[in-house]
C-alpha cells in the first residue's frame, strides 16, 4: 500500500515492464521498501500494547508528535544524497526556538516579522554551510560542526542555558493543536505541516533539481561534465535542510516549548532515521519517503518501548540496535543483489564463442 | 594543444615535483603555520588585555589541557588514515573512566586492575566497530555511531553521577610532572611517537595508508584490507580508554558522562581534519594532528586567561574549525586533483599547471565540486 508511493508514476502501457505485484514485492525487498514493512509492524506494535491509539484522533497525535523528527529528516535527506553532512541542524533549531521565544514575546503581531526573520537566518545559516562547503572545500561534515558549535554557542550565551518565556499562544497553535473535522475527529496541525513538507519535498526530488542533487551525489565530475553547478546544487541542499529545520523548530516551540538544548541530537537522529530509511552515506542513493519512513520507525520503537516499559535511558541503545541491523540487512542484501552482475560479465562478452580474441582486442582502443 | 603539452613536458614534471614538495611540506608545515599565527594573534590579544600567554603557569595549563583530547585524536587519525571515522569515543571515553574508577574504588591494589578492566572493554569495543567496518562493511561513520550509541544506553542505564574513586598512584600520576610537563601529556607524547612509528615503519602502518588510500586497489595488491581497518579502530580504542583514565586520574572519579561532556568525537575529528588529514582516508599526519590540537589548545588558554563567557568560547572554536580548514583545503584541492587526471589519461604537464596556477585553478575548479 505505502510502496505505491514510492515507486514513480508511469501511466504508459510497457509490455516489458513487470507486473505491479512483482514491482512492488523487488521494491520491498529494497532497504528502502523493508522500512515500510517495519513500520506497519511497529505501528500495529504499538496499537497492540495501547488499544486507545486505534481512534484515528489518537494515532494522529501520535504521528504529530513524530513529526518534528521526520521533518528534519526530510532535510537531512538532501544534504545526505548530495554526498555531505548537515549537523548543524540540531543548533538551526536551537536558535529558531529562542528566536521565536524571545522575540515574539506575548505580542501576537510580531509574528509575522519574526517568521520571516527566523527564515531570513536559515537561509543565512544554509547559504554558509553550503558555500562554505562548495566553494571553499571544507568537507561538509566540518563545516557544519563548525556551524554546529557556532550557533549553539551564541544560543547558549544569549539565554545563559536557561528556559525562556514562551512566545504567544497564536505562534505555539501550529504544534499544539489541531483542526476539528467530521470524520476522524481532530487533525493536529502538525500532521498537516508534515504531510506539506512531504509532498513540497517529494515534488523537489522529482524536478531537475532532485534528479541532479542525487546524480551529484553519486558523482560530482560526471553532474559537472552534463552541465550542472554542482556548488549550486549542494548549496540549495543546506539551504533546505536548514529551511527544515526551521519547521521543525517552529513546531517544537508549540510542543515542547523554548530552551536552547531543544534541539541537542537532532541531527543525528535525522542522519538515524535517513540511514534506517535505506538513505546511502556517501549520496547518490535513497528515497525520500523512506527516509521520513524510517523517522516514523524510530518513533514508534521509542514510543513502544515507552509501553513496554523499558526504561528512557535505554533509548540511545535502542537506537544504536537498530542503525547496526538495519545497515547490516541493508549491506547484505545490496550487496547480495549487486555482485552477480559484476561476475555476468565475462559471459555477457563473448556471445560467440570463435570470436574471443578479436572481441576484446576491439574493445580495448574505446576503453583508453 | 599536445604540441604545448609535449613541449612543456619538462617544465611540467619540475614544477609537478615542486608542487608535491610544497604539497608535502603544506599537509604538515602549513599546520604549524596556522598554529604559529593563531599564537601571535592570541599572545597580541592576550598582551592587548595586559596579560601575558607565555608564563609558566599559562603553559603549563595549556600542556595539561592537551592530554586528553590528544589520546583521543591519536586513536582518531589512525582511523580516518584507514578511511573510517570513529563517533564512538566520547562514550568509550566515559566508558572507561566509570570502569577504571568503579574497579579500582580508590584502593592501591586497584590501580593495575582498573587500569586493565577499562582499557581491555574500550579495544574490545574498538575491535568490534572495525570488524563491522572491515567485514560487514558498514561504513564508519555508521557503524561508530551505532556502537557509541550502544555504550551510551548502557552508561545512562547503569551510572548515575559520578562514580568510583582513583587510586592514590593514580592521582599522583595524574598531577605528577617532569619539569613543565605533566606526565599524563608526556605520556601522550610518547604514544604520538609510537604511532608515528607504526605508520611509517612498519607493515600494517603501510598497510593502514594503502587501504585507506583505496581498499579495492590494496587489496588487488595482496593486503588482507581488513585487518588495517580492525586494528586502526581498536587502537582508538584503546587511546579513547588511556583518555578515560587520565581523566580518571585528574578528577579522582569517574563519570558516565564525562566524554559527551567534553564532546570528545567530533572535536578529535575536528583536530584530525584541522592537522590536514583527508576524511576520505589515506592522507594525513599524526604531526599534524598534534598541531591542530596545540591550535585548539592556544585558542582555548588565551580565551581562558582572557575570562571569555564559555559559550562564546564555542563560537569561536567553530570560526577557527572552518577558517583554518578553509585555508588548507583550498591548498590541498589540486593534489587530489591530480591524482584523479592522472588515473584518467590527460597529459600530467596540463594537470601540474593547474596545480601551478593555484589561485584561478581553485576558483574556476569550485563549481567541479
Amino acid at each position: 500500500m505505502t510502496g505505491t508511493v514510492a515507486e514513480p508514476a508511469v501511466t504508459r502501457y510497457d509490455p516489458s515492464r513487470p507486473p505491479l505485484a512483482r514491482r512492488l514485492a523487488a521494491g520491498l525487498a529494497t532497504p528502502g521498501g523493508i522500512v515500510w514493512v517495519l513500520l506497519v509492524a511497529l505501528l500495529v506494535a504499538v496499537v497492540a500494547y495501547n488499544p486507545q491509539l486505534a481512534a484515528p484522533d489518537q494515532f494522529l497525535r501520535l504521528i504529530a508528535r513524530m513529526a518534528p523528527v521526520a521533518i528534519v529528516a526530510v532535510g537531512q535527506y538532501f544534504v545526505l544524497v548530495s554526498g555531505e553532512f548537515d549537523l548543524s541542524m540540531g543548533a538551526v533549531i536551537g536558535v529558531q526556538v529562542v528566536l521565536a521565544g524571545t522575540l515574539i514575546g506575548d505580542d501576537p503581531s510580531r509574528i509575522l516579522p519574526v517568521v520571516l526573520l527566523m527564515v531570513a537566518v536559515a537561509v543565512v545559516v544554509g547559504l554558509v554551510n553550503g558555500l562554505v562547503t562548495t566553494l571553499l572545500r571544507v568537507p561538509g561534515f566540518i563545516t557544519t560542526l563548525g556551524t554546529m558549535l557556532i550557533l549553539s554557542g551564541l544560543t547558549f550565551y544569549a539565554t545563559g542555558g536557561s528556559a525562556g518565556q514562551n512566545p504567544a499562544e497564536e505562534f505555539r497553535v501550529l504544534g499544539r493543536s489541531g483542526l476539528q473535522l467530521p470524520i476522524i475527529g481532530y487533525l493536529p496541525w502538525a500532521v498537516v505541516v508534515l504531510v506539506v513538507v512531504v509532498v513540497i519535498a517529494s515534488w523537489l526530488v522529482r524536478r531537475p533539481f532532485g534528479r541532479l542533487l542525487l546524480l551529484s551525489g553519486d558523482n560530482p565530475r560526471v553532474a559537472h561534465l552534463a552541465g550542472s553547478s554542482v556548488w549550486w546544487l549542494q548549496t540549495r541542499a543546506y539551504l533546505l535542510s536548514a529551511l527544515a529545520a526551521t519547521v521543525a523548530a517552529i513546531l517544537l516551540v508549540g510542543y515542547a516549548g523554548v530552551h536552547p538544548s531543544v534541539g541537542s541530537g537532532y541531527e543525528f537522529t535525522a542522519i538515524t532515521a535517513c540511514v534506517i530509511g535505506g538513505v546511502v552515506l556517501g549520496g547518490g542513493r535513497g528515497w525520500l519517503l523512506s527516509a521520513v519512513a524510517g523517522a516514523l520507525v524510530l518513533e514508534s520503537l521509542f514510543t513502544l518501548l515507552n509501553f513496554v516499559g523499558v526504561a528512557a535511558t535505554w533509548r540511545p541503545t535502542v537506537q544504536g540496535a537498530i542503525i547496526l541491523v538495519a545497515m547490516a540487512v541493508t549491506v547484505l542484501t545490496t550487496f547480495r543483489r549487486r555482485r552477480p552482475p559484476v561476475r555476468e560479465v565475462p559471459p555477457r562478452s563473448e556471445p560467440g564463442a570463435g570470436e574471443g580474441a578479436p572481441a576484446p582486442a576491439s574493445q580495448q582502443p574505446r576503453g583508453t | 594543444m599536445s604540441g604545448t603539452a609535449s613541449e612543456t613536458g619538462g617544465r611540467g614534471t619540475r614544477s609537478a615535483a615542486i608542487a608535491r614538495l610544497r604539497g608535502g611540506l603544506g599537509s604538515t608545515a602549513g599546520v604549524y603555520l596556522v598554529l604559529l599565527g593563531v599564537i601571535a594573534v592570541a599572545a597580541v590579544v592576550v598582551a592587548a588585555a595586559g596579560r601575558n600567554l607565555f608564563t609558566p603557569g599559562n603553559l603549563t595549563v595549556l600542556m595539561t589541557s592537551i592530554a586528553v583530547l590528544g589520546f583521543v585524536a591519536i586513536g582518531q587519525t589512525l582511523v580516518i588514515l584507514v578511511g573510517s571515522l570513529d563517533l564512538s569515543v566520547a562514550y568509550l571515553v566515559s566508558l572507561s573512566s566509570v570502569l577504571a574508577a568503579g574497579t579500582m574504588a580508590g584502593a592501591s591494589g586497584g590501580t593495575v586492575p582498573g587500569i586493565v578492566t577499562a582499557l581491555v572493554a574500550t579495544v574490545v569495543i574498538g575491535a568490534l566497530t572495525g570488524c563491522l567496518v572491515a567485514y560487514l562493511r558498514l561504513s564508519g561513520f555508521i557503524a561508530s555511531l551505532g556502537v557509541g550509541l550502544l555504550v551510551a544506553g548502557y552508561l545512562a542505564s547503569y551510572y548515575r553521577g559520578t562514580t568510583g574513586k582513583a587510586s592514590p598512584e593514580l592521582a599522583a600520576f595524574g598531577s605528577a610532572s617532569v619539569g613543565p610537563l605533566p606526565v599524563p601529556t608526556l605520556l601522550m607524547l610518547v604514544c604520538l611517537v609510537l604511532a608515528v612509528i607504526l605508520v611509517g615503519r612498519t607493515r600494517m602502518g603501510m598497510h593502514l595508508l594503502a587501504v585507506g588510500g583505496d581498499a579495492h586497489v590494496a587489496r588487488m595488491s595482496g593486503v588482507r584490507a581488513g585487518t588495517p581497518v580492525v586494528v586502526a579502530h581498536a587502537l582508538s580504542g584503546l587511546c579513547a580508554g588511556i583518555a578515560g583514565v587520565v581523566i580518571v586520574a585528574r578528577l579522582g572519579v569517574g563519570s558516565p558522562t564525562v566524554g559527551e561532556q567534553g564532546g570528545y568525537d567530533l572535536l578529535s575529528i575536528a583536530a584530525v581534519v584541522l592537522g590536514g588529514a583527508s576524511l576520505a582516508g589515506g592522507r594525513g599526519s599524526l604531526w599534524g594532528t598534534l598541531g591542530g590540537i596545540l591550535i585548539f589548545a592556544v585558542v582555548d588558554s588565551a580565551m581562558g586567561i582572557l575570562q571569555v563567557n564559555p559559550f562564546l568560547k564555542e563560537v569561536v572554536r567553530g570560526v577557527v574549525i572552518i577558517a583554518a580548514v578553509a585555508l588548507y583545503a583550498r591548498r590541498a584541492a589540486p593534489l587530489v586533483r591530480r591524482r584523479f587526471t592522472d588515473a584518467a589519461g590527460p597529459a600530467p604537464a596540463e594537470a601540474s599547471a593547474a596545480a601551478a596556477a593555484r589561485p584561478t585553478a581553485s576558483v574556476t575548479e569550485g563549481a567541479e565540486r
